[in-house]
């Protein structure tokens, strides 16, 4: 904290613009290059629990509404209807099963808290960093259940965990 | 060896007029390309511009279509005639400033011998139009920003009048073409492999007139005038569309002439040492530096204007008393200081 | 420290008798001046009226409310781990700090204890949540002074922290990660090495921070002297956090009380500054980012094993009671007074935000002083517009 000569405190700020300058101009190869990513040319991967889109796998919700109903901005839009389906044994009773017919997240009103994901017991919503869904339309930010089941071929692996962790179960 | 003698006097003038909007323009366009969106972004570990062209550099054609494509609003409360012709007067003066400036031996659009005292003289032209816009504006900002310019503007014409004076008793001239002439035809201690650049016993001097013009070109350490962080944009605040884009213009415009007047008075301008080619005067000079003093003067000119620049980009900014403070106190007397010593050596060898 | 508060007084005194004496003998008219709500210098709508006398102003007020989006009353409507995804939004810079006392206040009414790995991970992100605030600041507060490189050098290191906070959570600003008993989630392989990178990278943008501004001698003249806040004064007027310890009080929440995070686990120091002028609350935030760069290079060093998640029933109650927990956060002292009926969300909360705090010695401490020291003296007491409107 002791007070500088007058000269070096102007001068050594030109010395970190330069500096910096000379780090943006070196080639990248030389572990250069600027900080900044050219968007549209080139991409950066998003970590794998980035939060970027829900997917859906439809085959596991029963239409249980958990998620809808924990959501903090109500922004999921399930309805459903209840269904006969074959029984499991031959000769036993039919079972009665949830059918989705809708299932919405409204992208324009979700704050991707990821509460819907992490409340749902039968692992049907899942994390995707897929982020290139902007639409022109708000109204387009209204993902319906066809369109947020394509989003599960971009979900990725849970990532390995650091050392020294307990291992979780499910996802 | 004249060259204009073969044009009638009209083409002359029509000539002259084009050179100088060439002259004015094209520093400007390149100063803002190669420092403002370039060096300034490689500062800051970013690329800039790079999708208009080869590497961004048709940017600036995309900011001035952009800039006159957009409404020309003059504030419903201002002072329209005078809100209206302020940025032209800004402008203006930076035309006038390049009339002097010599870029070769006959390369120049005039020349007389009160050359630096006009120079001098018309640069403050430039801070009655920044009073003007401030004040027509009818903003408070505006108006803050006004008369900080104008105050700081008039504060720093001082060392900078005064910082010349030095270049001034050396030459024994005032013509600015003269003094580009001596600067490369003298010798240092016989030595004369490097000309005179006056910047080698004037350096304090050329300190004080890159800080002056610094504070002319209102840039970072002296931009309290447009302070973006608290008065909006200063005088500008309310301009938009063609007129904003005129004060941008004068700004970087004006950041070149200076660095060319800079690199005239203290760096040899558009010469090269005369011994180098066996030269002994203005006649005996060969026709090419008509071609070649211009590109000598605009590498000098853009070395300056790249110190300039980075000093911007680097330093926060004075408070309005702090720079007040700094040219009556500092630089005044120290600009004082090597008039007389300048003056004594001058006597004395 | 004393001759300087003494000038303070002293300008204070003069500039109200200068107006006294102008209004009287000249009849000359103050000029009103709207500072925000729409201005670059207030971070959001932060409006600051102040009267000017020439470029002295004589009377500011700060007006606040231009953002109000009414946490406290939205969380009467949540479920308990809903509201951590809400709290995220008060700080928007330092996130994760806002969760922690919330969760820590839940818990305390739940009477449960996150696991010490959890309490390790908590006091990570807190720490690292810190950094990507102060650092923010610390380039802001060039361009409040008019350096245009300072912020974007911000951004390229804050970019690193931000990475890191998005890799273990999946939210860059609003993590959403902690949960009562402990966290979402562990930590993914190879945090700890790229973390401590990361935190070399800090160091550095640290060092180059302090050659770029503190370094400056522009800098300096424009910060030093400036907006002096007496000890006493900033007690009186609730400031907490850096803006406290740079008035030269030893406080510091992190240090001071013993809640379930790690900090009695490493060795850090508390700086404080005995001026109390503008360029002291800058300079202890620069040491204090440095400062927790260091928290979180041991903290990783020291991470035990074990879960994450302590035993807590799938569907959260919280008994009826009443609990206040505060913790040292970027901006200060944030804290939580959580009222439960027993229900599935909280009754009441009442949200003590440090900006809030902040910025009332605004009208104090901008007597006397002129309009280009208004922005620094903004600058330097730091604050966010959501942690003032919440």
């Amino acid at each position: 904290m002791a007070n500088k000569p007058q000269v070096p405190g102007l001068l050594k700020g030109l010395g970190v613009t330069a500096k910096t300058m000379a780090q943006t101009l070196k080639p990248k190869k030389f572990g250069g290059g600027a900080a900044t990513v050219q968007y549209p040319h080139e991409k950066e991967t998003p970590p794998i629990r980035a939060r970027g889109v829900i997917a859906l796998r439809e085959d596991n919700c029963t239409a249980c509404m958990l998620c809808a109903r924990s959501c903090p901005d109500w922004c999921i839009y399930i309805e459903g209807h209840k269904e006969l389906a074959p029984p499991r044994r031959a000769g036993g009773a039919p079972r009665k099963v949830n059918k989705l017919d809708r299932f919405d997240i409204d992208y324009a009103l979700c704050m991707y808290c990821g509460i819907c994901v992490e409340v749902c017991p039968f692992d049907a919503l899942f994390w995707s960093p897929e982020y290139e869904y902007s639409e022109p339309k708000i109204a387009d930010l209204l993902h319906d259940k066809i369109k947020l089941g394509e989003w599960m071929e971009t979900v990725p692996e849970a990532p390995e965990l650091e050392a020294g962790a307990e291992k979780k179960k499910g996802k | 060896m004249n060259l204009a003698v073969t044009i009638p006097y009209w083409g002359q003038s029509l000539l002259r007029v084009l050179g100088g909007t060439v002259a004015v323009l094209l520093p400007a366009g390149t100063i803002v390309y190669l420092f403002l969106f370039k060096m300034m972004s490689f500062m800051q570990s970013r690329l800039g511009p790079m999708e208009a062209g080869p590497y961004g550099s048709m940017q600036l054609f995309a900011e001035v279509g952009k800039w006159l494509q957009k409404e020309d609003i003059t504030p419903a409360r201002a002072d329209k005639r005078v809100f209206r012709a302020a940025p032209l007067i800004v402008l203006v003066s930076t035309f006038l400033l390049v009339a002097v400036v010599p870029f070769g031996p006959d390369a120049y659009f005039t020349q007389f011998d009160a050359g630096i005292f006009y120079m001098l003289a018309v640069s403050s032209i430039s801070t009655l139009g920044i009073l003007m816009a401030g004040w027509s504006s009818a903003n408070k900002y505006s108006l803050l920003g006004g008369l900080r310019a104008a105050g700081q503007l008039i504060a720093y014409e001082l060392p900078m009048v005064l910082s010349v004076l030095g270049v001034v008793i050396q030459a024994g001239t005032m013509n600015l073409q003269t003094i580009v002439l001596k600067q490369n035809s003298d010798s240092i201690f016989g030595f004369d492999g490097l000309g005179y650049p006056y910047i080698a016993t004037q350096f304090v001097g050329f300190l004080v007139f890159m800080i002056a013009v610094q504070a002319e070109l209102t840039q970072t350490p002296f931009d309290m005038p447009i302070a973006e962080s608290e008065l909006v944009s200063g005088y500008m605040t309310e301009y938009s569309g063609f007129r904003f884009l005129i004060f941008f213009i004068a700004e970087f415009a004006t950041a070149g002439v200076f660095a060319l007047i800079a690199s005239v008075l203290f760096l040899g301008g558009w010469g090269i040492p005369f011994s180098w080619f066996g030269w002994d005067s203005v006649d005996s000079i060969d026709n090419w530096m008509n071609v070649a003093g211009p590109l000598v003067m605009i590498t000098k000119m853009m070395v300056l204007a790249g110190i300039i620049m980075w000093v911007r980009f680097s330093y926060p900014r004075f408070r309005e008393d702090q720079l007040q403070r700094f040219a009556w106190k500092v630089l005044i007397p120290v600009s004082l200081i090597n008039i007389m010593l300048t003056a004594i050596f001058k006597v004395a060898f | 420290m004393t001759d300087i508060a003494d000038r303070q007084k002293l300008s204070y005194i003069a500039a109200q008798a200068a107006d006294a004496r102008l209004n009287v003998e000249l009849e000359t008219e103050g000029m009103t001046l709207n500072i925000g709500p729409q201005h670059p210098a207030t971070h959001g709508t932060l409006r600051i009226i102040v009267r000017l006398d020439g470029e002295q102003v004589i009377w500011a007020e700060p007006s606040a409310g231009y953002m109000h989006r009414g946490y406290e009353k939205l969380t009467e409507v949540r479920t308990f781990p809903q509201v951590t995804a809400l709290v995220n939004r008060i700080d928007w810079l330092g996130s994760f700090a806002n969760e922690v006392p919330f969760i820590l206040a839940a818990e305390k009414l739940m009477e449960i204890e996150a696991p010490p790995r959890a309490q390790h991970i908590r006091t990570i992100l807190f720490e690292l949540s810190r950094i990507a605030n102060v650092s923010l600041f610390l380039g802001d507060l060039g361009v409040q002074l008019g350096a245009v490189t300072p912020v974007f050098m911000a951004f390229r290191d804050r970019e690193h922290v931000l990475n890191l906070i998005e890799s273990v959570t999946g939210g860059r600003f609003h993590p959403n990660f902690d949960r009562i008993g402990g966290l979402k989630d562990d930590l993914p392989a190879g945090f700890i090495t790229e973390c401590k990178q990361v935190m070399k990278k800090l160091r550095n943008f640290c060092d180059e921070m302090e050659d770029l501004l503190f370094g400056n001698e522009i800098f300096q003249s424009r910060l030093r002297g400036i907006g002096v806040i007496p000890a006493e004064v900033a007690k009186q007027y609730g400031l907490s956090g850096a803006n406290l310890r740079a008035s030269g009080v030893d406080w510091d929440l992190r240090r001071d009380q013993s809640l379930p995070l790690a900090y009695d686990k490493v060795e850090w120091k508390v700086w404080t500054h005995p001026d109390g002028d503008s360029f002291a609350r800058c300079w202890i935030r620069l040491q204090e980012t440095r400062e927790a760069t260091k928290i979180v290079d041991q903290l990783l060093d020291t991470m035990p094993a074990g879960p994450v998640m302590a035993k807590v029933p799938r569907i959260i109650k919280v008994p009826e009671g009443e609990a206040w927990v505060s913790t040292e956060n970027p901006l200060g002292e944030m804290g939580y007074y959580v009222v439960s009926k027993g229900d599935l969300g909280p009754f009441r909360v009442k949200i003590r935000s440090a900006s809030f705090n902040n910025v009332s010695i605004v009208p104090w401490v901008l007597r006397g002083v002129y309009v280009p020291d208004v922005i620094s003296i903004l600058a330097s007491l730091y604050f966010i517009l959501g942690d003032i409107d919440r």
